[in-house]
């Protein structure tokens, strides 16, 4: 069974706490998890999968299987694709209803604020927004 | 950047000049600020921070209108700065300095104001691709109002502009060109004599977008003889929301008010109305008093190390940079033209550059990230955007040194 969300969010914070908010070494360890993100289809990769409100172009799919939503994700730029594997470590074979209704508080608990600036909080947000959408859409295909 | 001689370069204590600079003693990410982003907005000494305090602890008023001391002192102060930017430019007469919010303004000033008087169906007016969309969008505006076409100065693989081309697409039908001085993004200085002089053979006007010009380089407007030059205060040490447009007379007097109400009317009666006379017809409103009135000490800051002292250091620091980030692999400048104001733009292959940008930021080094507001510059160069860093006199070299060491710690982390 897959961990829980806020699993998840308590190991994250546990390894950005390694870092000790050296921003430098924070930078490097999310673009080193965005490496690390299972690579996107090219054909996925298309004007109506980007989200919306990113500075940076983000794609972001998502898909069931046997009643859990998985994500598949990919950005133009190392830092948020790293950003965006976060999200997807996190949410990737959670139930729909898990995902509507989680609390992301890792976010303020590793300060990330502080390292990404106002404009890829705002960028984060957006993407933490569209997974919900999309679970709320594949939910609605669970239960029709 | 143009040639400095000997003689006339000081020896310029650039830690003296800092400590006139209290955001700059600072550390941003556990790292001392390395600020590179002057092309953007330029720090403000303390001369300016304490004339914007004196102004509001000591004579806030309004002007022109009032019988009382501090409306008085605050008005005399106000048309101080004025007298200060006609000096500063070597305008005719300082009547042809208006007050403005910036360049920006200055130039939606003149392409509403001058394009209602003077531009008509089929005119044409020519933007260079070196142009920030605050010196382009304005003119598509007038454009599509007054049935006007817009020609684009193509830009050359350097930066430079392509002058024969400009040469061929100026005629009888050219009624404005809009340029800049230098380039936001790539640093480039405009060939404004030559520019000038074919406009006006074929009867053109120009207007120069001075907001990057005007911390580095000498200005004389009437040596120039442009039509209409525009400045921004923060580009040069001075506030923000602050600053002017210069415009010869015989043009100002013949364009009409551009907005209206309060200092810009003469007589106002329900049958009509007449207009002030020139600097005041097109300062409609309350302006920006307090930093007008801080602009000057902008000016005395520049003045006072003078505009060569600053340019010499700037272009040691330019070379220094351009030199030391040709070593870093995968790295290319864009902008390389033979006379530049201190603006290095370059791309790191395979590395984003907001990506760089944060990178730097994270050890205290600001640098701009993105398309500068000039996407067709961007488009002509096939890139989204690029990393600036943008000198004034306040850089050292040991702060270029630590952009270097953040550029080549990325460079290995992402190869």
């Amino acid at each position: 069974m897959a961990d829980s969300i806020k699993d998840i969010q308590d190991q994250i914070i546990q390894e950005f706490s390694i870092l000790d908010g050296d921003m430098e070494m924070t930078n490097f360890y999310i673009m080193e998890l965005g490496q690390k993100l299972t690579p996107m289809k090219e054909e996925d990769k298309t004007d109506d999968n980007i989200v919306k409100g990113c500075q940076s172009k983000v794609w972001l799919t998502a898909w069931l299987d046997d009643n859990k939503v998985f994500f598949g994700a990919d950005s133009n730029t190392a830092i948020t694709k790293g950003l965006v594997s976060l999200l997807t470590r996190i949410f990737s074979g959670q139930t729909p209803d898990d995902i509507i209704n989680a609390e992301l508080y890792f976010p303020q608990e590793i300060g990330m604020d502080r390292f990404i600036g106002t404009q890829r909080s705002n960028g984060f947000g957006a993407m933490i927004k569209q997974m919900k959408l999309y679970a709320l859409a594949l939910k609605s295909k669970i239960e029709a | 950047m143009a040639e400095v001689s000997q003689e006339s370069k000081k020896v310029l204590d650039v830690q003296e000049i800092r400590n006139e600079f209290p955001v700059l003693n600072q550390d941003v990410n556990g790292k001392p600020l390395a600020y590179f982003d002057n092309a953007a907005t330029t720090q403000k000494p303390l001369q300016v921070i304490q004339a914007l305090e004196d102004y509001y602890k000591g004579y806030n008023a309004n002007i022109h209108r009032g019988i009382h001391t501090l409306a008085e002192k605050a008005t005399k102060a106000f048309e101080e700065t004025r007298e200060v930017l006609h000096q500063f430019l070597n305008s005719k007469e300082k009547e042809e300095i208006i007050f403005t919010k910036g360049t920006t303004d200055s130039i939606n000033l003149v392409a509403s104001s001058f394009g209602r008087r003077f531009i008509n169906e089929g005119d044409e007016i020519i933007v260079s691709g070196l142009e920030h969309h605050s010196n382009i969008v304005p003119w598509q505006i007038v454009a599509e109002e007054r049935k006007a076409i817009i020609k684009v100065i193509p830009v050359l693989d350097n930066g430079e502009l392509d002058y024969e081309s400009f040469e061929k697409l100026i005629s009888n039908k050219t009624k404005m060109v809009a340029v800049n001085h230098a380039s936001n993004s790539l640093g480039t200085v405009n060939d404004l004599p030559r520019i000038i002089k074919a406009a006006h053979q074929v009867g053109a006007k120009v207007l120069v977008d001075g907001a990057q010009a005007t911390a580095h380089i000498e200005l004389d407007v009437q040596a120039l003889d442009c039509d209409f030059y525009a400045i921004s205060a923060h580009k040069f040490y001075g506030p923000t929301g602050a600053g002017a447009l210069y415009g010869k007379r015989e043009l100002l007097e013949e364009m009409p008010p551009y907005q209206s109400g309060g200092e810009m009317i003469k007589d106002v009666s329900f049958s009509g109305t007449t207009f002030n006379d020139i600097p005041y017809k097109f300062e409609a409103g309350t302006p920006n008093i307090a930093d007008i009135v801080a602009l000057k000490e902008a000016v005395h800051f520049v003045n006072r190390i003078g505009k060569q002292t600053i340019a010499a250091h700037e272009l040691k620091l330019l070379k220094y940079a351009a030199e030391s980030m040709s070593s870093i692999k995968d790295l290319k400048l864009i902008g390389t033209a033979s006379d530049k104001v201190s603006v290095q733009s370059f791309v790191i292959e395979g590395v984003h550059h907001f990506d760089i940008g944060q990178m730097l930021d994270a050890r205290g080094v600001a640098v701009r990230t993105g398309h500068h507001c000039t996407q067709p510059l961007m488009e002509r160069f096939g890139i989204e955007g690029t990393v600036r860093a943008s000198f004034a006199v306040y850089n050292t070299v040991e702060e270029i040194d630590r952009m270097i060491e953040g550029l080549e710690r990325i460079v290995k982390f992402m190869k």
